[in-house]
This record gives C-alpha cells, structure tokens and sequence, in this order.
C-alpha cells in the first residue's frame, strides 16, 4: 500500500481523464434525453483532449515557441526546452471539428424534434414501432 | 438500460486504470511521447521554415495534409447543417410582421403582400421581444475589436500563440455575438448566406490551390519551398510565407462554417429572428 501511493499520485492526471471519460461514456449509454447524450459526448471529448495536451507536458520544459524569435534561425534549439508541440498539433483541429460535429448533432436534433415532437428515446422508439 | 450502462461504464473504466498504470508519470521528459519524432520537429523548424511557433509549423507544413482534410470535415460539417435544415425547412410562414420602429406598432401582411422598402419599418416574429438596449451598444462596441484580435491571432500564429483555427473561431464568433444581441436578421444583413456559403469552400480551396500550385511548380503537393520562384525569396522563407498562406484559407473556413452553422441551428433553418 505505502509504494501504491507514490504512483498514484504520479498519475493523477490519467485518474481525472478516466473519471470524465466515464462520466461522458455512462451519459452517452444510460440518459434517455438525445441532447443529454449529445453532453455526454462532449465531456467524452474533452477528456481526450486533456488526455493529449497533458501527453506533450515535459518538467523544465516551456511552451512550444522559440524564445529566440524570428532573428535566431541558426541558434541551435534543445528539445528538452520545449513542451512536445504534436498533442497540441492534434487537438487545436480536434476542438474545431468537435464544435463542427457538435453542430451536426444538434442539427439531427432539431431534425427529430420537428419530425416526432419530442427528444427522449423511448418515446421516439415507441413512435416508431407503432408505424 | 441504466443498470447495464453502469455496468458497462465501471468496466471499461477499470480496464483503463489498470492500462493507465503502465503509463509514463505526469510531465516525465523521457515519456514515449515526447522522444522519437517530436525533438526533430522541435529542433528543425526554425532551420527548415523559420517560424518560431513550433505548433503553427507543425500544423502547417509537417502535418499540412491532415489539416487539410481537417478544414474539409469543418467544411462538410457546414454543409450538413445546411442541407438537413436550411433545405427543408426554409419554408416562408403565411403572415409576415413588420414593426413601426418609432411608434412601436406592429402591421401583419398576408403571405406575397409586401412592406414598401423603408428604413421606419423592421421585419419581427410571433415570439419578438424588445431587444436590450445595454446589451446592444456594448456588443456593437465590442465587435470591431474581437475583429481585430481575430486577424491579429490569425496574423501573428507565426511568431505567438495562435493561428487560423483560433483567430477563424474568434472571428465566427464575432459575428455570432452581433446576432445574439441583435438579431439574426441583423447578423445576415451584415454576412449574407450566400457570402458564408460562398467563403467557406473559397476557404478550403485557398488550402487546397496553395498545395496544387507547389504541384504545379514540379515539387511535392503543399511543399512550400516551390513557392520562392513565384514570391522571389529564400526556399526556408517561402515556407513561412506558404505556411500563412494556408492559415488565411484556414481562418475564412473556419470563420464562416461557425457562423454557418450558428445560422442554421439558432433559426432551425429559417433564418428568421433567431434565438
């Protein structure tokens, strides 16, 4: 138990990430309301991105821009100086596209709605059995 | 259905904690991560392309073929909203109102009857409620300067955090806060649908034709390098003149399929007051 703390603490990011992304996957499953599921795969979402942006964070390390500016293209740059700018590459278009598809699904919401006049699932699936 | 997601929900998240405890500890420099091909993008860019955000670089060169169908999925996201509620749902109501501004009465025409154009008389809905007077002036002092930090962030993601998509949204977002205080007839009148659906692909194919124009030069599909013959400067530099080329194609897309898509959703297609 006393060496079980250390790398729980180690971790702790990887424990918030698991806990949102559950949160996400059980609103995702059990809610019946679509736009609650559509909340549901936005905290999804978000976790991920956490997940990858805290993936690129070094110790010692600051942000991706060279602190030399435009006028130092021959300074020899350290690696180790810098955060890991490929996670922040990845989600800066992945937070674009899941306000895009965030969009669409609210969009097949409306599309619903007008249809059977109402957003939870069971009344919807009923509707339609009766047809 | 509740019982079984729990189920389901408190399973997977066990696998996860027992796969997360193999993971590298929190900002561990030698992480798998941050070890095989970040330090080259780290160490390379400013000799390769001379852009002192490694991010922008990244995004834009290294990476330029996924942002590029990046933007097309924002683009197509766009168009989506618009087929499934503009097109169906674009249908005129039976009565129209129009409201005296200056007196505050409100006139209801038949459906082909037509208000004769003039500035004393606005078009209003069934559900119109006055709008703030405070919420309106502040929003109409704010816009022109988020405009303004938008082309900024888009302008200065070389050399400062930010780029295309960050100033794209900022500037989608401007136009989004005219029609939530205003109006979104007032939002339209100022970004007409067809201008917004006409900019967005414009926007795509400015990130699409700077990557046909290194082809057409004889090099790579979006190797900026070509582009020192036509621009008259250094292959490194034209690189970072290719890269904010791109970030331009990528903010005006990224501009108008926000403010698509707020149009569509808001109005449910109808383009009416909006929220």
């Amino acid at each position: 138990m006393a060496e079980l703390i250390p790398t729980i603490i180690a971790k702790y990011n990887y424990w918030i990430y698991i806990t949102l992304m559950m949160i996400g996957l059980y609103a995702m499953i059990a809610k019946n309301n679509l736009v609650k599921k559509i909340v549901g795969m936005n905290i999804f979402q978000t976790a991920i991105i956490l997940y990858y942006v805290s993936i690129g964070v070094k110790k010692g390390a600051t942000i991706p821009i060279s602190t030399g500016g435009h006028g130092a293209v021959h300074e020899a740059v350290h690696a180790a100086d810098y955060l890991n700018p490929l996670p922040h590459v990845l989600m800066l278009t992945a937070i674009v596209v899941g306000v895009a598809t965030l969009g669409v699904a609210l969009a097949l919401c409306l599309r619903i709605y007008s249809r059977y006049n109402t957003l939870e699932e069971d009344e919807i699936l009923a509707q339609i059995r009766k047809k | 259905m509740k019982i079984i997601g729990l189920i389901i929900t408190i399973i997977t998240g066990a696998f996860l904690v027992y796969a997360a405890a193999d993971f590298p500890a929190w900002a561990d420099p030698n992480s798998p991560a941050s070890t095989y091909l970040s330090p080259y993008f780290i160490e390379n860019s400013m000799k390769d392309t001379s852009v002192p955000n490694f991010v922008t670089s990244l995004l834009a060169d290294y990476r330029g073929f996924d942002t590029m169908f990046e933007t097309t999925v924002i683009f197509t996201a766009g168009l989506v909203c618009f087929i499934l509620l503009r097109i169906s749902g674009g249908k005129e109501p039976e009565t129209s109102h129009y409201r005296h501004v200056l007196t505050g009465v409100t006139v209801t025409l038949k459906k082909g009857h037509k208000i004769p154009e003039s500035e004393d008389f606005e078009r209003i809905d069934d559900l119109w409620t006055p709008p703030d007077l405070i919420i309106k002036t502040g929003c109409r002092l704010m816009i022109p300067f988020i405009q303004l930090f938008g082309l900024y962030v888009i302008a200065h993601g070389h050399s400062s955090p930010g780029g295309g998509f960050q100033g794209g949204v900022i500037l989608g977002a401007s136009i989004i806060l005219l029609a939530i205080s205003h109006d979104l007839r007032t939002a339209l009148e100022k970004m007409r649908e067809k201008v917004v659906a006409i900019l967005c692909p414009i926007g795509v194919s400015i990130y699409a034709g700077t990557g046909a124009l290194c082809l057409l030069l004889g090099v790579n599909f979006l190797d900026y390098s070509a582009l020192a013959s036509v621009l008259h400067v250094d292959p490194i530099a034209a690189r970072s003149h290719g890269i904010f080329m791109v970030e331009i194609g990528v903010g005006i897309a990224v501009m108008t399929t926000m403010i698509w898509i707020y149009n569509n959703i808001s109005s449910a297609g109808k383009y009416n007051q909006g929220l």
